[in-house]
């Protein structure tokens, strides 16, 4: 029976040092790894006869702007159906670079993933043959779901970030805090 | 992918085109919805699809990070708008999972049952349409009269009927009235006669099956490759249904059969969506016999309680001090939410829809991503059509069940 415990030792096993940590939550275990290897994981992964994770449920990035050098991580979601088990794979990558290799060779489904991703965080998935927006215009020269775009209007003073239970302050005039 | 027989024979390295540059869309209305795909055709075959997708892309996700989690709510709605509930649902089963809401029987045989209401009403349309699309109107026109009536049950239980906001964190709003039971009560004693005629009109019909059987067809390697999920791998003979693998609601309990194909085409996929259709007549019987059996106080709870998250009743709101404070922080959004991450998933009607929810312990999420099963399908449009005909191609795209909203949430 696959185990997130049998699948962390076969990735140290096979990778060592660059399994970085891992967390479980809700019965589903997140490894971290070297962005370098993202690929060679994933193939791993897939190939070895007792893992076969060999369907990826999901691909997507997330944005935490105070990771300084790591701020974006882009997640796998993997899956192997005979066995129904889940395990999500996350690298995290500098913005200034965010380079990675792409999966869409080994996974046809992480061709759209990833330019989703890349529309929307720029991830840059190396390789990828198509790596173009997918969502929004080609003409957008920014990618809106990092940080610090804001949802609001930048021009509006009403609202704030603290109302919604993290960040900013709000202006309550002289009685400001 | 067929071999292409060239009609014109050009002079070599000339220049001029054999092949000709089509939009089959953005608002073509054989495409039922927003989607464009620049065919490159050599008389009716098709030697090239490229897909367009976004036009209606709302950004739910960007939203959803600044909205209290009761208001993600109406945003799931708009993703697959055939079938909203079963995204509502889903969203409020994600959130009960990460805060540690219990919920009692009654709240989940009641979700079931308004969940395979919405499977119902996703699959008549995808399955009329796909009619319609081959020539047969006959079958749409008396069906549509069914989902008008599943779209009147959600209209008594919730008030609204297409993008329904069904249900709350932590249950239903109200018990279902004795309209609704009513309603839920006709519609199973008068659908599954008219689904049989449906049935009749369509299975052996030989045009339909000349049309649909060997378009659009996938094989299972190709299709997990590409990460279906819901009724097209199933078509393709994968039996992966969420609701087997990893059981919600209570839907372990109960009895029901997978159904699968051989082939993945387009008449695999119609014979599949018309068996799910029984399948889930039957849920709704087995959730309502269940829900008789209840005893005690099990069998009046509609929704858990949960203070935090489930609004308290309007007239303790004016009456009591603690329902008054807790109905004024979820309105206002001033409920914090433990920090993690989980993922989620419901079979949605056209595959597993996932809920990737973050939260830093914050008052709304820190990320929340959808996945959306027509998305990550919908790639695999350019390998079904290369090589068929035009009218094929019209053909998968309906078969596929792509829902727009939910394609570009």
């Amino acid at each position: 029976m696959l185990n997130s415990k049998f699948v962390l030792d076969k990735l140290i096993e096979k990778f060592g040092e660059s399994v970085f940590g891992y967390e479980e939550q809700f019965d589903m275990m997140a490894i971290y790894g070297d962005k370098e290897l993202n690929l060679k994981m994933l193939q791993f992964l897939y190939d070895d006869e007792d893992l076969a994770f060999r369907f990826m449920t999901d691909l997507t990035a997330i944005h935490y702007p105070n990771n300084k050098g790591e701020e974006l991580v882009v997640t796998y979601l993997l899956y192997n159906m005979p066995k129904n088990f889940h395990i999500r794979l996350k690298f995290a990558l500098d913005i200034n670079k965010p380079d990675i290799y792409t999966a869409s060779k080994l996974h046809a489904t992480a061709n759209w993933l990833e330019r989703e991703c890349y529309d929307f965080y720029g991830v840059n998935f190396v390789g990828h043959p198509n790596l173009i927006r997918v969502m929004n215009v080609d003409e957008m020269d920014y990618f809106p779901m990092r940080k610090e775009f804001p949802l609001e209007d930048q021009t509006r003073t009403d609202k704030d970030d603290e109302m919604f239970g993290r960040g900013g302050h709000f202006n309550f005039g002289k009685f400001s805090v | 992918m067929a071999e292409v027989k060239q009609n014109i024979k050009l002079p070599k390295d000339s220049l001029e085109k054999t092949t000709q540059t089509i939009n089959l869309g953005p608002t073509h209305p054989a495409t039922h919805g927003v989607f464009q795909n620049i065919l490159e055709i050599d008389g009716e075959r098709i030697m090239q699809a490229t897909p367009t997708v976004g036009y209606i892309h709302r950004a739910f996700e960007k939203i959803a990070e600044r909205k209290p989690l009761y208001q993600v709510t109406p945003l799931t709605d708009r993703l697959n708008y055939c079938s909203a509930p079963i995204n509502n649902i889903g969203w409020h089963l994600t959130v009960e999972k990460f805060v540690g809401i219990d919920i009692p029987a009654r709240a989940q045989y009641l979700r079931v049952i308004i969940m395979e209401l919405a499977r119902i009403s996703d699959h008549l349309i995808c399955n009329s349409i796909l009619g319609v699309d081959s020539g047969a109107f006959t079958g749409f026109l008396y069906i549509f009269q069914y989902r008008e009536l599943i779209y009147e049950i959600y209209e008594e239980i919730c008030g609204s009927r297409l993008t329904t906001n069904i249900g709350r964190i932590g249950g239903f709003e109200r018990d279902f009235s004795e309209t609704a039971w009513a309603k839920i009560n006709k519609f199973l004693d008068e659908f599954p006669r008219v689904l049989k005629e449906f049935e009749d009109l369509f299975n052996r019909n030989r045009i339909f099956i000349e049309r649909t059987q060997g378009v659009g067809g996938i094989s299972a390697e190709r299709a997990l490759a590409y990460g279906f999920t819901g009724p097209n791998l199933r078509a393709a003979g994968v039996d992966y249904d969420v609701r087997v693998q990893k059981p919600y609601c209570r839907y372990e309990e109960f009895d029901f059969k997978v159904p699968v194909g051989t082939t993945g085409d387009c008449y695999d996929r119609y014979l599949v969506r018309n068996e799910e259709m029984w399948q889930s007549i039957s849920l709704i019987k087995q959730a309502i016999q269940k829900i008789g059996e209840l005893k005690g106080e099990e069998a009046t709870k509609y929704h858990a309680d949960a203070p935090d998250f489930y609004l308290p009743l309007k007239k303790d709101v004016y009456t009591k001090m603690e329902a008054l404070i807790y109905h004024f922080k979820i309105i206002m959004g001033e409920v914090d939410i433990p920090a993690g991450e989980l993922y989620n998933a419901v079979e949605g009607a056209n595959g597993e829809l996932g809920y990737y929810f973050i939260s830093d312990g914050g008052r709304s999420a820190y990320r929340l991503h959808f996945r959306r099963p027509c998305f990550i399908y919908y790639q695999a449009y350019p390998e079904l059509v290369e090589g068929s005909m035009l009218s094929d191609a019209i053909l998968t795209m309906s078969s596929l069940n792509l829902i727009a909203g939910e394609l570009d949430a």
